[in-house]
């Protein structure tokens, strides 16, 4: 049974522990729904006010918003097992029947659940993405679905890979891991604006540092066809999404980094 | 050659102290103060396959870190240890494959899910094949008694009935050798008899090796044919359970119900131990007086109703063994 | 309750103040948590206000000016804990684990003690989250030049006190709020539901999102005297010098009304809560 056949069986089963409680399921997805929804709201309300942000519109916003959210919709379904790895796993030490068995521990923690009540804020999203689609004169064609997907699942695989390093952590301290929320959460934030509003160190951060630039904010301005108001290279543009694939292969070395050293401290 | 060899295993922790009350609270929020614990000093065993081992010694005495060495989720300070040929923590995958641990304060079972299903994905991460499951699961199914249990969510079972399954859960993948700590902690009677019949056929009738560790001394005399006592971080004792019996057969106790009201008795030899009401205990060296030569004595200059002859008990002599080497509880 | 009734006032408190004291230092303890939180905050904060700069750009008068905005945006993240985001933790886990039901069997008013719990988790965790953000945004950022991106002082003497006050009315508010989400934490026997449903709710309405202010004017009437305004958007009115004189007290007077209001409401709701609980054997 090989990793991907796994995890499916792994999902399957996550799904149906969590139907035993539909009413818990229903709510908790209309409840992320609600969430996403009424930080959008704030957004219309600015632009209702205001118009416009630097040189951009509500619809090409809406853009920025939608993409990030699914992306992150994705990453937060399957990273649950991540999310709670320093208070289920390392606190209780539950993490040493994952070493107990024989499969590598990154594939069981995405295993750990599959966290359905995620398709609120995908469901969000998507919604707001019709509302961009809705706003913004551009063909959909398949160039433009297809740098959709890729900033999509590149922006997942970047969020998985922050998620990853955050789990890291927790094998040298229990305590609070709330740094790391700053980056996806707040990632997600910043993403959903264009970046060329903010400062430049701030950018160049959200480039260089935690790519989340790279797998959003330009794979968009590819679908709009617009050059980048900071100068970045066409190609760049195109393949921004690789580089979350590239950010997801660190952590997890990172993240053997820190299996080990959970080895020689116990906990 | 010994499928499981420890040599010279060492453990240091380094554990960071806090201070008490609430300056020490704020104090702790800019400097860490820093002390060594050895939780392991220079353990060294061997076992053959087949064998049945029992683990014992006081809390903190090191028994789950050499567990978890053995395992293969923590690697020694210093020292080696190979398990059926491999280094526990550094062929972690394929060592694992091999062992199947129970722990008896947690489950490795879905909490949501009925048991079969657990049992199923666990086929499915042990790679187990599908008709060499079904005949170990039918196997376990009915050694243990479970067959009612299979559909039931795991959250719904009683702590004795979710053991059974956890114990089933661990040998699905036909381990070679099993880890057992705890295995019958708070579990009532029935179950622990269970439990303890259970691990006595599996080692005897298929040759499982079994390490036990355990504080009660009934599942060590109804499993354990050897006894490691680890006290300190260090091996106290390593010896055959009949070995460590003989070592206390320099005390027999005789308990004596009289008839009437009789004052603490005083003959030589023999200590009273025990005075409650008519009934009084003596513990006695059986080498030098032979019982038969007390009973008599005793039966001679007063009237008896009842009297009974007796080896103490077996938590006696470990924890005298703790005692002698220091290794009480801290 | 007899013979508690007996008991002078400070031994009635004692039970409460031992909670206060031992949760304080428990929270003590958590550094990383106190930095990281920080760290969080100053970004989400950044964020902000890089956002409203783009917005203001080039845009006629608005209802606060961009430097009262940034203001704003700035006391928000400084008060941030100050908001009930979810039910008490421990309440939390005591629904989970069934020894809720325990909680009848203390002397105790089931009410205040968990109000009292909830007045202590808040006050712990504002502190080592206000501090540093008032001394960067107030502080720091004048002092580097950077004072149009920071926090300026009160508006006036007046404004000061006003905040303070109204300040305490929403550590009062929020563990009222606080204390209907454990309420609905025990009614669901399960902590996810209701943590997931107050976060959006007190985002949007207490002006984290985007300052109330600058909402469409037609939902300004409905946005004042709804209850999650208390929580920041008045009082940080109030410091900005926005709410004045009789704007001012309106603005304590809705905050007092909401206190009032929902804990009476909450004691209720805890008091049937419980009691179902009781019935159905916890």
């Amino acid at each position: 049974m090989n990793a991907l056949q796994l995890y499916g069986r792994y999902a399957a089963a996550s799904i149906r522990g969590q139907m035993q409680y539909p009413g818990a399921f229903l709510l908790l997805s209309a409840a992320q729904f609600g969430n996403t929804a009424i930080s959008f709201v704030g957004v219309w309300a600015l632009f209702a006010r205001f118009g416009r942000i630097g040189g951009w519109s509500l619809g090409e916003v809406a853009l920025f918003y939608g993409i990030i959210n699914i992306a992150f919709a994705v990453a937060d379904t399957v990273s649950r097992g991540f999310d709670v790895f320093g208070p289920q796993f390392v606190r209780t030490g539950d993490f040493d029947r994952l070493l107990l068995r024989p499969r590598a521990t990154a594939l069981q923690l995405v295993g750990h659940e599959f966290v359905l009540t995620r398709i609120g804020r995908a469901a969000q999203a998507v919604l707001v993405l019709a509302i961009a689609a809705n706003l913004l004169k551009i063909g959909w064609g398949p160039r433009e679905l297809a740098l959709a997907a890729a900033a999509i699942v590149g922006g997942a695989a970047l969020f998985l890979g922050l998620l990853v390093l955050q789990a890291t952590l927790a094998f040298w301290t229990v305590e609070s891991l709330e740094v790391a929320n700053t980056l996806t959460y707040g990632g997600v934030t910043a993403a959903e604006y264009p970046l060329d509003i903010y400062v430049r160190w701030f950018r160049r951060f959200l480039i260089f540092v935690v790519p989340i630039g790279c797998v959003s904010y330009y794979p968009i301005l590819a679908i709009l066809r617009r050059p980048d108001p900071l100068g970045a290279p066409a190609w760049l543009l195109e393949a921004g999404p690789l580089v979350g694939f590239l950010f997801l292969g660190f952590s997890l070395w990172v993240w053997r980094f820190g299996v080990r050293h959970y080895a020689s401290t116990g906990s | 050659m010994p499928q499981i060899w420890v040599d010279d295993l060492s453990k240091t922790y380094r554990v960071a102290e806090r201070e008490a009350g609430a300056l020490g609270a704020v104090k702790g929020l800019f400097r860490r103060r820093h002390r060594t614990v050895e939780a392991l000093k220079h353990v060294s065993f061997s076992l053959e396959e087949g064998e049945l081992l029992g683990f014992i010694g006081p809390n903190g005495a090191g028994k789950s870190t050499t567990i978890k060495i053995l395992s293969g989720i923590l690697s020694p300070s210093s020292g080696a240890c190979e398990v059926g040929g491999l280094t526990p923590w550094k062929d972690r995958i394929a060592h694992v494959a091999r062992i199947g641990v129970v722990f008896g304060q947690r489950t490795q079972l879905w909490w949501d899910l009925p048991v079969i299903e657990s049992f199923e994905l666990l086929r499915d991460i042990y790679r187990v094949p599908e008709a060499s499951f079904r005949r170990t699961l039918d196997q376990m199914v009915a050694l243990l008694r479970i067959e009612p249990l299979l559909d039931t969510p795991v959250r719904q079972l009683s702590l004795g009935q979710r053991m059974r399954c956890e114990i089933a859960a661990a040998m699905l993948h036909s381990p070679a050798i099993l880890f057992l700590d705890e295995p019958t902690i708070g579990l009532d009677a029935t179950s622990k008899l269970a439990v303890r019949d259970f691990v006595k056929a599996l080692n005897r009738d298929q040759g499982v090796t079994v390490i036990l560790t355990t504080h009660d001394m009934h599942d060590i005399e109804a499993l354990a044919k050897r006894v490691i006592v680890i006290g300190n971080g260090a091996v106290l004792r390593d010896a055959s359970l009949e070995a460590m019996r003989a070592e206390a057969a320099g005390e027999r106790r005789l308990v004596v119900d009289f008839a009437g009201d009789v004052p603490p008795l005083t003959l030589e030899g023999v200590a009273v131990i025990g005075h409650e009401g008519r009934t009084q205990t003596l513990a006695f060296d059986p080498r030098r007086i032979a019982p038969h030569r007390l009973i008599s004595a005793i039966t001679a200059d007063h009237e008896v109703e009842d009297l009974r002859l007796e080896e103490p008990p077996i938590e006696e002599v470990v924890a005298r063994f703790y005692a002698l080497h220091g290794a009480d509880e801290a | 309750m007899g013979p508690a009734l007996a008991l002078s006032p400070g031994r009635r408190l004692a039970p409460y103040l031992a909670v206060l004291r031992a949760r304080f230092v428990l929270m003590l303890q958590y550094r990383a948590a106190a930095a990281a939180g920080f760290a969080t905050q100053a970004w989400f904060g950044l964020i902000s206000i890089m956002v409203l700069a783009g917005f203001y750009r080039g845009a006629a008068h608005q209802p606060l000016s961009l430097h009262q905005a940034i203001g704003y945006v700035w006391l928000g993240q400084a008060l941030l804990v100050l908001l009930p985001w979810s039910a008490d933790p421990d309440v939390s886990e005591m629904v989970v684990s069934g020894a809720v039901a325990y909680e009848r069997l203390r002397p105790l008013d089931t009410y205040f003690y968990w109000y009292a719990r909830a007045l202590a988790w808040t006050l712990a965790r504002v502190l080592p989250r206000a501090v540093p953000m008032f001394v960067l945004a107030a502080a720091i950022l004048p002092l580097a030049g950077l004072g149009e991106w920071g926090l300026a002082p009160p508006a006036s003497l007046a404004a000061g006190l006003f905040f303070a006050v109204s300040v305490g009315l929403t550590v009062l508010l929020s563990a009222a709020m606080t204390l209907l989400i454990n309420v609905m934490v025990v009614r669901s026997l399960t902590a996810r539901g209701a943590n997931t449903l107050m976060t959006p709710l007190v985002n949007l309405f207490s002006g984290l999102i985007a300052p109330l202010p600058l909402f469409p004017a037609f939902m300004h009437g409905f946005l004042f005297v709804q209850p999650f305004a208390g929580l920041s958007d008045i009082p940080f009115r109030l410091y900005l010098g926005q709410l004045a004189g009789a704007g001012a007290w309106a603005g304590i007077a809705v905050q007092a009304f909401w206190v009032l209001a929902l804990g009476a409401f909450g004691r209720g709701q805890l008091g049937r809560a419980m009691d179902r609980l009781r019935v159905q054997g916890g």
